[in-house]
C-alpha cells in the first residue's frame, strides 16, 4: 500500500471532484432557474475543496506533481472515491439524494477531521464543513419537500433512494488506510460515524415519507480504487479531454 | 447586448398622461412599478427584459457545454462562477419584468413556443475551449457596451438589476481574455484555435447590437422613454473600436480585410455582418437554434414534478401551520 496519508487525501479530494464534475453536468438544464444557482453553487464549492485537498495530497506525494496532474492524469484504477459519488446524475432526485446521503456523512466527518492532529488537514476540513454544513441543510429540505410534495414527487424520491441505497454503506467500511488515520489522530473511524448518519437520515426520510429499504447490502470498490463502476470511466473521458488530448498545453 | 430588435409597442393612451409620463422621464426620474405608464412602455419593456432574461438562461448552455470539459481545477472554478451569475442575472431580470405584471412561466412559455426570443449570439455553437475565451471576451464585451449605460434606464427595477448585472458582466470579460491570452500565447494547436474561435464570433458579436440604425424602425420612441440610450451604430463602432487593439495584443487577426483606422472620425471602419444571416437565425435558422430551445423545453418538462412537487410541500406546510395557529 502506498503511503496511507496519501491514500486518504485523494479520497477526500477524489470524492468532492467526481461529485463536483457530477453536478456541473446539470448546468442550464435544472428544474428551475433557482436550482441551476444552487447546483452550479454546490459544484463551486466541491471542486473549490477538490483544490485544497488534491493540492496537499500532491504536496505529501512529493513527488512533483500538482493537483491538476492529479484530477487529470489518473485513470479509473488510481481514482478513490466513492461509488456513491460517481453514479450518474438520472432525474433531479437521483440527483439531490445522492446529495443528502453524502452531505449527511460529509457533515460528521469533516467535524471529526477539523480536530485533526494534522493543522493542515484540520484547515481544509474546517473550511469545507461550513460548506457541507449548508448542502446538507438544502439537500436534506428538498429531499424533504419532494418525498412529501405530490405522489409522483414521492414515487420518484423512492426510487432514486431505492437506487441508491446500496452505494450508502461504502462510507463506513473500515480499511488499512482508515485505521492508520485513527491511530495518528487524524481520522475518526468511519464505522463511528454512523450513528449520526443513520440519525439524519431517518429523522430526514421520515419526515420526507419515504421508507428506507430493509437491505444492509453494501456496494464497495470505489475508495479502495480495487472496482469503479463502469460510470467513472466514461465521466473521466469527458473530463480529462483536453490535458490529455493537448499534453503540452498550459491553460 | 442581450435585446435586440426590441419591437416598441403602439400606445393608446391619454395625451396628457403621456406628456406628463414624458416629462418625467425627461426630468431623469425612475419610474417605479406602481407608477402610470404608457401600456406601449410596459409591453416594450416586458419583451425586452425578458429577452434579455432568457439570453441569461440560454446562454449558459454554450458554456454548460465546456464546463465539464474544462482543462484545470481553476478553469473549472471559474465557469462555474460565471454560469452561476448568469443564472443569477436570468433571475433577477425574470423578476424586474415581473414587476410589469408578467409570469416566470408565462415569459418561460413564450420563449418555448417561439413569441419571446433570446440573443441570437448563443445561437451558435462553442466547438473549442478557445470558445469559452472568445465568449467572454466578445459576447461579454459586446453586453458591457449596452449594459453599463441601460444603468441609468428609466425603469427603476430594470436599472436596478443592471447595476447588479454589470459588476459582475466585467469580471466575466476579463476571465475570457484571460483564456485568449493563455490560447494565443500557448502551443500552435491552442493558437489555431484561438484564431478560429475569433473567426467565428467576430460577425455574430457585432450581430449582436442589432441591425444598423437606418433600418431600425423601434430605436426612436425606446430612445425618448430612455429604455434603449445609444443607437445600435453607436455601440458597435464602440465595441469595435476596443476590440480591434485587444486582438492585436493577442496577436490574432479579426477576419475583416477592410478593417481600418479612420483618423477623420477617430474610429475604425470596418465591414458589416452578413444581416441575411442574422435574419435567418432570428428566423430559427442559426446553427443552434433548435438545439438550443429544444434543450430548455426537456429541462422544463424534465423539470415539472420537482417543480409541482415544491409547490405541493410548500402548499401543505402552509395549510399546517394556519391549522396550528
Amino acid at each position: 500500500m502506498s503511503d496511507p496519508l496519501f491514500e486518504f487525501l485523494l479520497r477526500q479530494g477524489d470524492n468532492t471532484l467526481i461529485l463536483g464534475h457530477r453536478i456541473s453536468e446539470w448546468c442550464g438544464i435544472a428544474p428551475a432557474v433557482e436550482e441551476d444557482i444552487a447546483l452550479a453553487n454546490t459544484a463551486l464549492d466541491l471542486i473549490g475543496q477538490t483544490q485544497m485537498w488534491l493540492g496537499l495530497a500532491a504536496e505529501v506525494e512529493g513527488a512533483g506533481r500538482s493537483a491538476d496532474d492529479l484530477a487529470f492524469h489518473r485513470d479509473v484504477w488510481d481514482f478513490r472515491n466513492l461509488l456513491l459519488v460517481e453514479q450518474p446524475n438520472g432525474d433531479f432526485g437521483h440527483t439531490i439524494m445522492r446529495q443528502f446521503l453524502f452531505d449527511a456523512f460529509q457533515v460528521p466527518h469533516l467535524t471529526a477531521l477539523h480536530n485533526a492532529s494534522d493543522d493542515r488537514i484540520a484547515g481544509i476540513a474546517a473550511k469545507s464543513l461550513k460548506e457541507a454544513q449548508y448542502h446538507l441543510e438544502r439537500s436534506r429540505e428538498t429531499v424533504i419537500a419532494l418525498g412529501d410534495g405530490t405522489e409522483e414527487s414521492n414515487r420518484r424520491m423512492q426510487a432514486a433512494l431505492d437506487r441508491l441505497w446500496p452505494y450508502a454503506g461504502e462510507m463506513f467500511l473500515r480499511d488499512g488506510v482508515d485505521d492508520a488515520m485513527h491511530e495518528s489522530g487524524i481520522a475518526a473511524d468511519p464505522a463511528s460515524l454512523r450513528a449520526t448518519w443513520d440519525d439524519t437520515v431517518q429523522t430526514t426520510l421520515g419526515e420526507a415519507m419515504l421508507t428506507i429499504p430493509d437491505s444492509d447490502f453494501a456496494q464497495q470498490g470505489g475508495k479502495s480504487g480495487k472496482r469503479h463502476s463502469e460510470h467513472l470511466g466514461h465521466l473521466l473521458a469527458t473530463m480529462q479531454f483536453l490535458p490529455r488530448s493537448y499534453p503540452d498545453a498550459r491553460w | 447586448m442581450y435585446a435586440q430588435m426590441i419591437k416598441s409597442e403602439a400606445t393608446a393612451d391619454d395625451p396628457d398622461k403621456l406628456k406628463a409620463f414624458q416629462a418625467r422621464i425627461d426630468a431623469g426620474e425612475k419610474i417605479e412599478p406602481k407608477d402610470w405608464m404608457p401600456e406601449g412602455y410596459r409591453k416594450t419593456l416586458i419583451r425586452q427584459i425578458g429577452q434579455h432574461a432568457h439570453s441569461e438562461i440560454v446562454g449558459q448552455l454554450p458554456e454548460g457545454n465546456w464546463i465539464t470539459r474544462a482543462p484545470t481545477l481553476e478553469r473549472k472554478a471559474i465557469l462555474l462562477a460565471k454560469v452561476q451569475d448568469e443564472a443569477g442575472h436570468g433571475l433577477y431580470l425574470y423578476c424586474a419584468a415581473e414587476t410589469l405584471g408578467v409570469s416566470r412561466d408565462e415569459m418561460t412559455r413564450m420563449l418555448l413556443d417561439g413569441r419571446m426570443k433570446y440573443s441570437s449570439i448563443f445561437n451558435y455553437p462553442t466547438l473549442t475551449w478557445a470558445d469559452m475565451g472568445a465568449v467572454g471576451w466578445l459576447v461579454d464585451g459586446a453586453a458591457i457596451m449596452n449594459q453599463v449605460p441601460l444603468q441609468r434606464t428609466s425603469y427603476g427595477p430594470y436599472a436596478r438589476a443592471m447595476i447588479r448585472i454589470c459588476k459582475e458582466e466585467s469580471f466575466h470579460q476579463r476571465q475570457g481574455f484571460d483564456i485568449m491570452m493563455k490560447m494565443a500565447n500557448g502551443t500552435p494547436a491552442q493558437r489555431r484555435m484561438a484564431q478560429d474561435a475569433l473567426n467565428r464570433f467576430w460577425y455574430p458579436s457585432l450581430m449582436m447590437f442589432g441591425p444598423s440604425d437606418k433600418d431600425s424602425v423601434h430605436s426612436t420612441q425606446s430612445m425618448r422613454w430612455r429604455i434603449k440610450i445609444n443607437t445600435n451604430d453607436e455601440l458597435r463602432q464602440k465595441f469595435v473600436d476596443q476590440t480591434v487593439p485587444q486582438a492585436e495584443y493577442l496577436g490574432l487577426t479579426v477576419p475583416d480585410e477592410t478593417l481600418a483606422w479612420n483618423e477623420e472620425k477617430g474610429g475604425y471602419d470596418f465591414a458589416e455582418p452578413d444581416w441575411a444571416e442574422f435574419y435567418g437565425v432570428l428566423k430559427g435558422n442559426g446553427p443552434c437554434n433548435t438545439d438550443r430551445i429544444a434543450a430548455r423545453q426537456k429541462a422544463w418538462d424534465d423539470g415539472t414534478w420537482v417543480r409541482d412537487g415544491l409547490m405541493a410541500h410548500a402548499a401543505k406546510r402552509k395549510a399546517a401551520k394556519a391549522a396550528a395557529q
